[in-house]
């Protein structure tokens, strides 16, 4: 099987990952001459997009996608009839080096089946990370699958190489993982995660110590996970709340909500139905009211445990505590700014800054880029004040919602 | 009238010393033209330059996220930039509180040229596309990009210090960028038929683009938000967007209507561990078992079972309250904040460390997450008498002498009902089958003391507890 065939399937096994980020790691270039590569430590770069409106940034392969394990909602799962293929060490690095050389990527982000066992799977995966860096002197971004119950030594030798490391969770509830995904063990995931932000914190208090020695490299981009959506019966409120735990137990960057996506040759057991893109995106946007704008789980998702599909959830939040508003956004405090729907954190940043000299008014809420139609029920300014009549009003919703034509996600 | 002329598209220099010396002479923003050399404007010029602004006579002040705005907004592609620029350094000379009202129009302008260049800069980042010239060692790479800005000279060291080992050149319609392997230098605009021929692994990216695709997903608009048409031309993958798209459907539905086939071989599946029953208790299958323990709900939220260490033919048993976070992740008893506290105690107490079995009435982390970090809570009765079990199977394994209740919820284990630490404190206190028990405080209650005073004498307190202890353990010593 020659490199381009491996290639097709081995991509075609790492794509239901919806992890693609090559931000937040530490800054590097090649200028002192040796090797090739560079990070860009601000933002990621995004060099090209797929038709699903997904980034392409990095070299996002399996090594293999043979696998020991049966997870049912894997298209690599053990009983799947899909070609299987593996790619050697130098094919893989060869590979990555020449999409890098004609700026195609930003780096590798490498996976694989389980074969053999843990242990066994790792070091081939950590294989190609040292040659990478160690022969080829490669400074580009790198995100490796960390495998669960892997050794110590193995998870320290991938941190070393790796700007990223990231463990899927796959499922918000334990019992459903038991069900898809009989050899996989939460447990063992749980205390993987736990032992790489053992690692992350010591790398960054060697980092930030005071001493001559060199600090230890581990992960400088952390770590991430990744939660399957619609596969299972989980509710968003437990979803969340499994996010919420994730966050403050591990401190992961970024918790991923993958669609549960129709795969070639599925099992009966999972609903085959179109992605649920919409719900997978207003779990993003809770995602980022719980780490950006303050918000708990509990305040996010009410009493029925979803997230309306037909307004965001912050939107929501502000029609069920309609007491709290209007807001005077020449008085308001940050936090209660950050929860006016509409206004962004950097919305918000403007708002702080420009007050300071001057007031706001109507005019101006197109230059802070805030949408009026979603704010103004909320908001007091110099030169406007909703009628109370209308924020109590019980038809206010209809405003927001879009019409049944555009209810369509994508297209 | 004043009429200034620039050197070229992005002379930031020439318009900060011209607008300078313009301000300096109160100059109203109506009164400049700004040309290029060689530009369509200069043809209505004058032929040279107002001469006072020849002179340069002394500075003034102007905030530096200013600055910082200008020299991005000057490289957009709009001509009346530099006069934009002008107005907006005019108006600053009396108010430096002006850069930060987002809500004014010329900032808003500027701040919206300066966004839209940075945005192409970081678009040239990402798709130029370098095909190869020769091969191997004395290959040299070259891309062909038509930027919205004027943003090469912006763009070019990124790629310098990206691709140091490799000679490579981007050649643009207003400027070529080249690099040696040593330094960066830059040639006027070439035509787009100057432009290399298809590398030969665009074929294999096309495949890579294509697989890496999930047709179920299909969001045009989102890909196109990102990756406008205007970028598509010199882009290898974008000749088969177009099919990529069309088939998608077929694709989707073929994956939902065809039913899963049976696997056409007997597949490997690892070997389910033996469950061996324990005969009796002893440390390894108890730890085991209490790894899969679910007694009450806490092991829900929590990472691991944290159960007791120490050595088997321990004299001393210590018990806390439950693993803080850092023993959650760890899964090992007493490594925290409170673990180095009770350390050092013991070793100013006399207590050897080594040979003391360490262990919490409650295995489980409970907490509520806050953000980033995760809020230790109080275990309640129903929590500890779940875990109680654990308790009581370690000490019948350990046999120790004493047993040391640290804080009120090893008390209320240890004794089997709410015991208050204050009035038990500091003595021995009976237990059945001859053993002893001492209650003190737990090491963390300590770290949580705000006046420094009540830390010291706090401490010391804990420490004459444990002495209690340290003497038991030197008697069993000598009687051994």
């Amino acid at each position: 099987m020659d490199v381009q065939r491996k290639l097709e399937i081995l991509a075609d096994a790492a794509k239901y990952d919806a992890s693609c980020a090559s931000s937040g790691t530490e800054k590097r270039d090649s200028s002192d001459g040796k090797g090739m590569g560079s990070t860009a430590p601000g933002m990621g770069i995004c060099h090209s997009y797929a038709p699903d409106g997904r980034c392409i940034s990095l070299l996002k392969v399996l090594l293999t996608n043979a696998c020991n394990y049966d997870c049912l909602y894997c298209v690599n799962r053990a009983s799947s009839n899909v070609p299987r293929a593996r790619f050697t060490i130098d094919e893989l690095v060869k590979l990555t080096l020449d999409f890098y050389r004609r700026n195609y990527i930003e780096g590798l982000f490498l996976s694989s089946g389980i074969i053999r066992n843990p242990d066994y799977t790792m070091e081939q995966v950590v294989s190609v990370a040292r040659k990478l860096r160690e022969e080829h002197h490669f400074r580009g971004y790198i995100h490796l699958k960390t495998i669960p119950e892997a050794d110590d030594a193995l998870i320290a030798e991938a941190g070393k190489y790796a700007d990223r490391l990231s463990i899927n969770i796959e499922m918000p509830e334990e019992a459903s993982l038991q069900q898809f995904a009989p050899e996989k063990d939460v447990r063992a995931i749980r205390r993987t995660m736990g032992r790489l932000r053992l690692k992350l914190d010591e790398a960054e208090e060697s980092r930030s110590a005071k001493t001559k020695a060199r600090p230890q490299r581990f992960a400088p981009a952390g770590q991430s996970t990744q939660m399957i959506v619609g596969a299972d019966s989980a509710s968003d409120h437990t979803i969340l709340h499994t996010s919420a735990n994730l966050y403050g137990a591990y401190r992961l960057r970024r918790v991923y909500y993958s669609a549960f996506s129709p795969i070639p040759d599925a099992s009966h057991a999972l609903p085959l139905i179109q992605p649920p893109l919409l719900r997978e995106h207003r779990l993003y946007q809770a995602d980022w009211l719980m780490r950006f704008y303050g918000f708990d789980v509990g305040e996010i998702v009410d009493d029925s445990a979803m997230l309306p599909l037909d307004i965001d959830p912050k939107l929501a939040w502000a029609l069920r505590h309609r007491d709290r508003f209007p807001l005077d956004v020449n008085r308001a405090s940050r936090e209660e700014l950050l929860r006016v729907p509409g206004f962004g954190t950097r919305t918000v940043e403007r708002i702080l800054a420009t007050r300071r000299t001057t007031t706001i008014r109507l005019a101006d809420l197109a230059r802070l880029h805030v949408p009026r139609n979603k704010a103004l029920p909320f908001i007091v300014l110099s030169d406007h004040r909703p009628s109370p009549h209308r924020l109590d009003a019980a038809g206010l919703i209809e405003r927001f919602k879009p019409k049944a034509t555009q209810l369509g996600f994508g297209f | 009238m004043q009429y200034i002329m620039l050197d070229t598209e992005t002379d930031f220099d020439g318009w900060r010393k011209a607008a300078r010396s313009l301000v300096l002479h109160h100059v109203p923003p109506g009164d400049v033209t700004w040309t290029v050399r060689g530009g369509e404007a200069d043809l209505f010029a004058p032929s040279s330059p107002s001469p006072i602004f020849e002179v340069n006579d002394g500075t003034f002040n102007v905030p530096g996220k200013f600055v910082e705005l200008a020299k991005a907004a000057i490289l957009h592609r709009d001509g009346e930039r530099f006069a934009i620029l002008y107005r907006l350094l005019f108006r600053l000379k009396e108010s430096h509180d002006l850069i930060e009202v987002a809500t004014d129009a010329d900032v808003a302008l500027v701040t919206a040229m300066a966004k839209a260049v940075y945005r192409d800069e970081h678009k040239m980042h990402a798709f130029v596309r370098f095909r190869e010239i020769g091969r191997e060692r004395q290959a040299h790479y070259v891309a062909w990009f038509e930027p919205e800005h004027h943003v090469v000279e912006l763009a070019a060291p990124f790629f310098a210090k990206r691709f140091a080992d490799m000679p490579w050149s981007i050649l643009t319609p207003d400027l070529c960028a080249h690099w040696d392997g040593h330094a960066l230098s830059f040639t006027p605009g070439v035509s787009k038929s100057e432009a290399p021929g298809e590398d030969r692994l665009e074929e294999t990216w096309r495949r890579y683009y294509a697989s890496i695709f999930n047709p179920a997903r299909l969001n045009v608009k989102a890909m196109q938000a990102e990756m406008p048409k205007k970028y598509w031309r010199n882009l290898p993958e974008a000749s088969i967007i177009k099919p990529l798209i069309e088939d998608a459907e077929r694709m989707t539905g073929a994956m939902i209507a065809n039913a899963a086939t049976d696997p056409h071989k007997p597949q490997k599946r690892p070997e389910a561990p033996m469950k061996r029953k324990p005969a009796a208790d002893d440390l390894e299958t108890l730890r085991e078992e209490a790894a899969h323990c679910r007694a009450c709900h806490l092991y829900k939220d929590a990472t691991q079972t944290v159960f007791g260490e120490g050595p088997k033919n321990a004299n001393i048993m210590l018990v806390g309250e439950q693993p803080g976070d850092k023993e959650d992740l760890a899964g090992h008893p007493f490594v925290g904040p409170a673990g180095q506290m009770l350390d050092r105690a013991l070793e100013e107490a006399g207590v050897d460390r080594k040979k003391v079995y360490v262990t919490n009435a409650v295995k489980h982390f409970k907490f509520v997450p806050r953000g980033k970090i995760r809020l230790h809570q109080k275990p309640i009765t129903p929590e500890i008498r779940a875990c109680r079990q654990w308790y009581e199977r370690e000490v019948s394994v350990i046999q120790p002498d004493l047993i040391v209740a640290m804080g009120a919820t090893a008390a209320q284990s240890v004794f089997g009902k709410i015991t208050p630490i204050g009035k038990n404190r500091g003595r021995l206190i009976e237990l059945p089958e001859g053993r002893k028990a001492l209650v003190t405080v737990h090491p963390s209650y300590l770290l949580r003391l705000p006046d420094p005073e009540a830390k010291v004498l706090e401490y010391r307190r804990f420490v004459e507890d444990l002495k209690i202890a340290a003497g038991l353990q030197k008697k069993a010593a000598r009687a051994a």
